[in-house]
């Protein structure tokens, strides 16, 4: 055993970026045979000295590229590189922090922290002093013999960065690291990172961290890559060229995290009319997927629209409701999508039917939601549609999962059907028997559970 | 202490069946056909100066066998938990060793354990020739094949359905493949390997009491243990020694419990991987003992250079990870070959065991078993719905009341632990003094051991049922009737389902010596496979022996696909909490 040498130093003279993604592209198997795009031709460099974040809504496959990049999983075409060389398998000088933070728990925090070094071959005694004296570094001081259950969420976090940075690794990959913490805990980790990464002897070169929450990258990052959806490519790169420490509030700041914000809210697909009822030319339902929108979270935003005058900037939208991206996107999107607000740049606006519709009674409301739906959601209007051509106004979910499934993963296509039912059954425009998967016109009565009643 | 389901939840699933597992069918059959030639090939002789018929019932030899037995039964368990830490990854890490160890588990699981151990007694006799070394290990192999599929089935449950975020940290760090099995794979199953164990240990004595005396063609053996000692009294009609072992084999089973299994519960709950504690967190005061010791100190420090030094060997089983991209056409062509092979195999076997079917006892032997299977699986059935209809409402009333719970947790265990056959006796000189048909007394027997399952998970179930639940329900007030319907029947129908599918096992495997018991010199017989098997054994009518296992296998494996397995799909889709 000859002391294994800390990944930096060996590959300090590599001029090039440490991590690469070269036309990188992932899809996943369809349930039919085909594949099913998650990534499509990703490039770009994590370069020396740089703090890269990854931005994107759900499914938009950041997830996915960092763990190409880490090694975890094979890409369909495409490479990608560590220090020029295409990767087998997890580099040795690569480390990752993870949402969940993925602690042993049935190891105590020295143990846990120890562990990457074990996996390196270092003797016990170095093991064991390397390991304090990260734990010493990161904040972990008297909680060494402690187990992940006994300590906060935080706490476990600061587990998971000393587990990661003890085996000194070139490149630290973060997968949403701060989003299991409650705010200010997310607040004040975020900023030691900070401070050591502009310390002189901070080991790690590089970080890459991928991220929903916009104002943290704005925080963090010297570049930020927005992601686009279905399927995921890198749809803009933007420096953040603001001195560090960064403070939220100020101009340039505020401008950044607003141009972001009307980037990601920016249609993936082909842009839908807004304005009127006619609309032409019709999306079917795997061109233009039904965002993960609740009828009542789309309501509930809609009503705070209203009470603020019907316009409002969506970052301040955000923060005053506490929301982070991936809460709240998918409700604008879904209000967008049916035609009961606008965005403008970063700026959300209900429309006159998207006012009418908060106003009006629940019955009312209901209707209007289901004509909005039908002209405007293609999957609803499919299922609609054929449950009106059937004979006897009932389907079996099994024929829309096969349609689905030509554009979506199985668990996707399942997911878009759940929420047609949601948006369908809101406007009572068809039911489904989750006993027999079968969705039909008229509502299910259940003979079963009256009976019970009487 | 807590009260689980048993087995513990996942382990009973399997997979849907797609054709090709009829090969591994055909390749079960095979197997155990090829161990019944081996048996028969090599005969090996007896001598009568070392093999007994009939052991000593003198009492003051009880301890001594009673700690024969419990030897069996440790070592039997050494090797169904060294046989689980290797199936299991292999199962569940290859591709393609997965299409066949998982179905094969599947199978063998439903061969009755007591009609195998006619045909392995043969192999293992030449194997150890002229001394009881042979008789060992075919009785340590039925216990072990009796308690090894929940272990290894909870195993690979518990490798498939490993926290992702935890395996790809494993993967970050490079562990190799000794270090990610000690320290997550093992680990992170530990729970449900601990419990199982200790609920597979507790039906294991059922089997070793089955094993230790047994007939084998027209040659009867008796290993010295507390299993043959009941049957040698039962056979000479001694009904106050056959007490006396009840109250040792009581004694025993309380205290391995007390003494094993309860810290090893209590120990295993430093490898919960969930937030929640549970409400009723697993004590043992020999744990705490232990603990307040310097034993634990002693034993880490002496254990870390040793640990150090395996690891640095055990590097050279490389990293755990799989190479990112593999070459597919080569994977392709293996894939082939290998299937090839496997089904050459497989198929050719099976032919040749039917052929020998057909060449001695004549292949109308199918459908003869399968007559008799017919009556057996009646009597399984009565078995099912009089214990479901008598424990699921004591099981619920005790689930529902957490001190009845307190008190009831360590009787039920030991109840589930205690071998019915023990019983057999003194239920077999009810039938003879009251002249009852063991026609109906086999249901009796086969009820003894198998009911308790259901009156386990019932408990288990009625104690997982939400108290915010029950607070609505009382609100509400639902009651009587109604809650039942509305409430606990759904509750603990998760529950229920895996006690049916373990009593029902157990009920079909109990057959094979409930539906043969001699009391005193009188043989009852009652019609059915399990006296079939039983008899074709003793008689040395091995064609027959083979077809009476072929279908009650078949029996097994056809209830659980199409009964059992759906209600355990639903229960897990729309009933589970």
């Amino acid at each position: 055993m000859t002391g294994t040498a800390p990944a930096g130093v060996a590959a300090g003279a590599a001029p090039g970026p440490i991590l690469a993604a070269e036309r990188l592209s992932k899809r996943f198997a369809a349930p039919d045979g085909g594949a099913i795009p998650v990534l499509e031709e990703v490039s770009f460099g994590l370069w020396p000295g740089e703090i890269v974040a990854l931005l994107g809504k759900s499914g938009s496959g950041k997830s996915t590229l960092l763990r190409l990049l880490a090694g975890l999983i094979p890409p369909s075409s495409g490479r990608a590189l560590y220090l020029g060389r295409p990767l087998e398998g997890p580099a040795e000088g690569v480390a990752m922090v993870f949402q969940t933070f993925a602690l042993l728990p049935w190891l105590t925090v020295l143990g846990n922290v120890e562990l990457g070094l074990e996996a390196r071959g270092v003797p016990p005694a170095a093991r064991r002093e390397r390991a304090l004296r990260v734990i010493d570094l990161i904040g972990l001081d008297g909680f060494e013999q402690a187990y992940p259950k006994e300590l906060s969420g935080g706490m476990r976090q600061r587990v998971g960065f000393a587990r990661a940075l003890v085996v000194e690794p070139d490149a630290l990959l973060m997968d949403e690291p701060f989003s299991a913490l409650d705010v200010l805990t997310a607040e004040n980790l975020r900023g030691e990172l900070l401070d050591l990464w502009a310390r002189d002897d901070f080991p790690t070169r590089a970080m890459l961290i991928v991220t929903h929450n916009i104002e943290e990258a704005v925080l963090l990052a010297d570049r930020v890559l927005v992601l686009s959806s279905n399927p995921g490519r890198i749809r803009a790169e933007l420096p953040v060229d603001l001195a560090r420490p960064r403070r939220r509030g100020t101009p340039r700041f505020e401008a950044l995290v607003d141009e972001i914000y009307g980037i990601m809210t920016g249609r993936d697909v082909r842009p839908t009319p807004v304005t009127g009822p006619q609309v032409t030319e019709r999306a079917s339902p795997t061109e233009q997927p039904l965002p993960p929108a609740t009828v009542g979270g789309m309501a509930g935003l809609l009503e705070i629209l209203v009470a603020r005058g019907g316009r409002e900037d969506l970052p301040d939208l955000a923060r005053d409701l506490n929301l982070e991206v991936d809460d709240l996107l998918p409700l604008v999107d879904g209000a967008v999508l049916l035609g009961l607000a606008t965005v403008d740049d970063a700026d959300l606006s209900v429309t006159p039917v998207g006012r009418e519709f908060v106003t009006v009674d629940i019955l009312t409301a209901k209707e209007l939601f289901a004509r909005q739906a039908v002209e405007r959601a293609p999957l609803v209007r499919a299922v609609a549609n054929a449950l009106a051509a059937s004979i006897d106004g009932r389907l079996h979910e099994r024929f829309f999962l096969d349609v689905l499934r030509r554009g979506f993963s199985e668990e996707e296509a399942r997911h878009q059907l759940e929420i047609a039912i949601d948006w369908g059954r809101y406007g009572e425009l068809f039911d489904y028997d989750a006993n027999t998967g079968e969705l039909s016109r008229e509502p299910v009565t259940d003979t079963d559970t009256n009976e019970g009643g009487a | 202490m807590p009260f689980r389901p048993f087995p513990t939840r996942g382990t009973l699933r399997r997979p849907q069946w797609r054709p090709a597992d009829l090969v591994v069918v055909a390749g079960v059959f095979a197997l155990l056909y090829g161990l019944l030639r081996f048996g028969q090939a090599a005969r090996a002789p007896i001598d009568p100066g070392v093999m007994r018929r009939t052991i000593d019932t003198d009492p003051a030899l009880l301890p001594g066998y009673a700690a024969r037995s419990a030897a069996r039964m440790f070592v039997a368990l050494g090797f169904s938990v060294a046989f689980t830490l290797v199936y299991a990854p292999l199962a569940a890490r290859s591709r393609r060793a997965e299409k066949v160890l998982i179905p094969a588990l599947d199978i063998l699981q439903s061969v009755p354990v007591l009609g195998f151990l006619a045909i392995t007694v043969n192999g293992f006799l030449a194997l150890f020739p002229g001394s009881m070394l042979g008789l060992e290990a075919a009785s340590i192999f039925a216990i072990f094949t009796s308690q090894v599929w929940n272990l290894t089935f909870s195993f690979y449950h518990s490798l498939l359905t490993q926290p992702r975020a935890l395996d790809e940290a494993a993967r970050m760090m490079r562990l190799n493949r000794w270090q990610r099995f000690w320290k997550l794979d093992v680990p992170g199953a530990m729970i449900p390997l601990v419990w199982n164990g200790m609920m597979s240990f507790g039906g294991g004595w059922f089997f070793l009491v089955a094993s230790e005396a047994i007939t084998v063609n027209n040659r009867s053996f008796a290993l010295g243990g507390i299993g043959s000692y009941v049957a040698s009294a039962g056979a000479r009609g001694q009904l106050g020694r056959v007490g006396l072992a009840i109250l040792t084999m009581v004694v025993m089973v309380i205290g391995i419990n007390v003494v094993l299994w309860r810290p090893l519960v209590a120990w295993a709950e430093r490898f919960r991987m969930e937030e929640s504690e549970p409400a009723d967190q697993p004590r043992s005061v020999v744990l705490d003992l232990l603990r307040r010791s310097h034993v634990p100190r002693l034993v880490a420090r002496g254990w870390r250079p040793v640990g150090e030094g395996i690891g640095r060997v055990m590097r050279v089983l490389g990293t755990a990870h799989r190479p990112l991209s593999p070459a597919p056409a080569r994977r392709r062509v293996g894939d082939v070959v290998f299937g090839v092979l496997v089904a050459a195999g497989a198929l050719g076997g099976a032919w040749e065991a039917v052929r020998y079917v057909a060449g001695t006892a004549g292949l109308g032997a199918f459908a003869h078993a399968a007559g008799l299977g017919a009556v057996t699986f009646g009597r399984v059935l009565v078995v099912l719905v009089v214990s479901t209809l008598v424990w699921v409402p004591v099981g619920v009333r005790i689930g529902l009341s957490p001190r009845l719970a307190r008190y009831a947790q360590p009787v039920v265990q030991v109840l589930a632990s205690f071998p019915a056959n023990f019983l057999f006796p003194l239920v077999a000189a009810v039938l003879v003094a009251t002249r009852v048909s063991l026609d109906w007394g086999g249901i009796v027997l086969m009820a003894l051991g198998a009911q308790w399952y259901i009156l386990f998970n019932a408990i288990a179930g009625a104690i997982a049922i939400p108290s915010d639940l029950r607070e609505a329900m009382a609100s509400l007030g639902v009651s009587g009737w109604l809650r039942w319907r509305r409430l606990i029947l759904p509750a603990i129908f998760p529950a229920y389902v895996t006690g049916g599918i373990t009593a029902s096992g157990g009920a079909w495997n109990a057959s094979i010596v409930a539906e043969v018991v001699t009391y005193g010199g009188t043989v009852l017989t009652a019609t059915g496979l399990g006296a079939y098997i039983t008899k074709a054994t003793a008689a040395g009518d091995f064609g027959e022996t083979l077809a009476g296992i072929i279908v009650m296998c078949a029996y097994v494996v056809v209830l659980n696909r199409l009964v059992w397995r759906r209600l355990y799909r639903l229960a897990e889709q729309r009933f589970s909490l």
